[in-house]
């Protein structure tokens, strides 16, 4: 199997796994009690907390964990909404982010917020001039994904976070696909918010984080116990928090040397795609990009039929067609840098990790050239563009 | 998800190929929505399909019910491939996903548009054909409820 669908999920490193093991075991302690055992427990979630919090320039009490990034997001933005509503009910965030953020603010313009999506250009970036002409007095919260799942672009974090400082706006950062895979500084790009999921840095599913500044009035999102300083009620997920440190430590280990070994593969990736295959597209920013990103668009052909047929040889990919969004509608973030909908429908996300290899890469362009061929030589589109340019 | 026949049909589609000089040619659906299929039909003077081949861009489940589609009324009459219903279709595939039905409605589509071609280039009538519609996918909500 050569498994190229890192961005939708990673395996979790081995030393992840033995890290989690005692705390499913012997040290089984409700962090909250206060005999040695519930130590034990709170000291390995607090080691954990430390970790997270020094790989982003912040305190400890400014990590607050989750069951993932969708319930960060969740929560930062909702609770925003509530805790300013009287400054106003405006929130400013982009037509790319992830169906977290979108059908969270889709769900506030229910409850009488309003919500500006700003475009963004047709390589992704946020377009700041709109962001900025979409600023108004009742503005009370910008919240932009700090890289893109599908075509990996890295938005203008920093310049975002200064708009939003100079505004007195909060500023919140879907980071799902950056943290562990990109350095960011919560200080220095101005963020008041920050999601995170284990599950994409080699940690375990069903936990993530959210950072949240210090001095951010917000409303206690699930009431109960104390824990989370009493934000986020009930027990801890003892071994997943100690999971998603040690990932996190793992991460930003060798931070530099697996982005530039990342970097260094997906380039070669690319460059293989544009050289054996004719009609495709690179999707994204060729620079400003996840060391670990690779998007193409195939002219002529479905996205499934061509990740069916790569699955037949062993090859784990994703795709952004309308068929595995189980709707009509291609994806949002391909239609939003500008791609006409036959184009988005065959586009092949290929999201690598430091254990691909160079011969991994090989053999999925050899296969992925041939799958095109036949997929082409069976589509209508194609027979109508050869015998058009005759 | 999908079942072993529609996956048997996607992996090696039946009839795939175009007829020069067919008598009948019929392409629906639209690339917006991600499928397009066209069907080529070969018929003689006495009404028969004597060969199809198909072309289809789409999902698994769309190259699947046009290969299944070909397969079904190759060497019927015309009035017999009117019988070709997607549901027939569906049925010979073992069924398709919910999400899926759509794709077997363009094959019935594509089949019937093929069939009008035909007609229309003969001057013949063929008993409850209607002419193909402009967009296959219109009123597809309302039916997608019925799921």
């Amino acid at each position: 199997m050569i498994y190229l669908d890192n961005a939708a999920t990673t395996k979790t490193a081995p030393e992840v796994v033995e890290a989690m093991l005692p705390y499913f075991s012997e040290n089984y302690g409700n962090p909250s009690s206060i005999y040695t055992l519930g130590g034990t427990s709170k000291k390995a979630v607090n080691r954990a907390r430390e970790i997270i919090a020094a790989s982003l320039g912040a305190k400890t009490n400014e990590i607050y964990f989750t069951t993932g990034g969708t319930e960060s997001d969740n929560w930062a933005i909702k609770s925003v909404a509530e805790a300013y509503k009287d400054k106003g009910k405006h929130i400013i965030t982009s037509k790319i982010e992830h169906h977290a953020v979108l059908h969270t603010c889709e769900w506030l313009e229910k409850q009488g917020y309003e919500v500006t999506y700003v475009d963004v250009d047709e390589n992704g970036i946020v377009k700041l001039d709109e962001l900025k002409k979409a600023i108004r007095p009742d503005t009370i919260l910008i919240s932009v994904m700090f890289a893109n799942n599908e075509i990996g672009t890295i938005e203008p974090i920093r310049e975002i976070g200064e708009i939003a400082r100079e505004n007195g706006i909060l500023f919140h950062t879907d980071a799902v696909q950056a943290y562990g895979h990109i350095p960011i500084n919560v200080d220095e790009y101005h963020i008041d918010m920050l999601s995170a999921s284990g599950h994409k840095f080699n940690g375990p599913k069903g936990v993530g984080f959210l950072y949240i500044r210090t001095g951010l009035k917000l409303r206690n999102f699930i009431h109960g116990g104390q824990q989370e300083r009493g934000r986020r009620g009930g027990t801890e997920n003892v071994p997943s928090i100690v999971g998603i440190g040690a990932a996190a430590e793992r991460a930003f280990a060798n931070l530099e040397e697996r982005q530039n070994k990342e970097t260094q593969l997906r380039d070669y990736l690319i460059a293989q795609i544009q050289e054996k295959i004719p009609y495709c597209r690179l999707n994204g920013d060729a620079v400003k990009r996840l060391p670990n990103n690779v998007n193409f668009s195939f002219q002529f052909i479905e996205g499934e039929s061509l990740l069916i047929l790569l699955d037949m040889q062993g090859i784990c990919a994703s795709s952004g067609s309308a068929c595995t969004s189980g709707s009509l509608d291609p994806s949002h973030v391909l239609l939003a840098i500008g791609l006409p909908h036959e184009i988005a429908h065959g586009s092949l996300r290929l999201s690598l990790s430091e254990e691909n290899t160079k011969e991994e890469i090989d053999k999925t362009v050899e296969a992925l050239s041939g799958i095109v061929e036949r997929l082409r030589s069976m589509s209508p589109l194609y027979e109508d563009f050869i015998k058009k340019n005759r | 998800m999908y079942s072993e026949k529609v996956m048997d049909h996607f992996q090696n589609p039946r009839n795939v190929g175009e007829i020069e000089n067919a008598s009948g040619v019929g392409t629906v659906g639209n690339a917006k929505c991600g499928d397009i299929m066209r069907i080529y039909l070969d018929i003689d003077e006495n009404q028969i399909i004597r060969d199809v081949k198909f072309k289809t861009f789409g999902c698994g489940a769309a190259v699947a019910t046009s290969s299944m589609a070909t397969e079904l009324v190759k060497g019927k009459t015309v009035q017999e491939a009117m019988e070709v219903t997607n549901k027939a279709v569906m049925d010979a595939l073992d069924g398709l996903p919910p999400v899926k039905v759509h794709c077997s409605l363009l094959a019935e589509e594509a089949i019937h548009a093929a069939l009008w071609d035909y007609a229309e280039k003969n001057g013949i009538k063929i008993e409850g054909l209607k002419p193909p519609k402009a967009d296959i996918h219109d009123g597809e909500e309302d039916a997608a409820e019925e799921y």
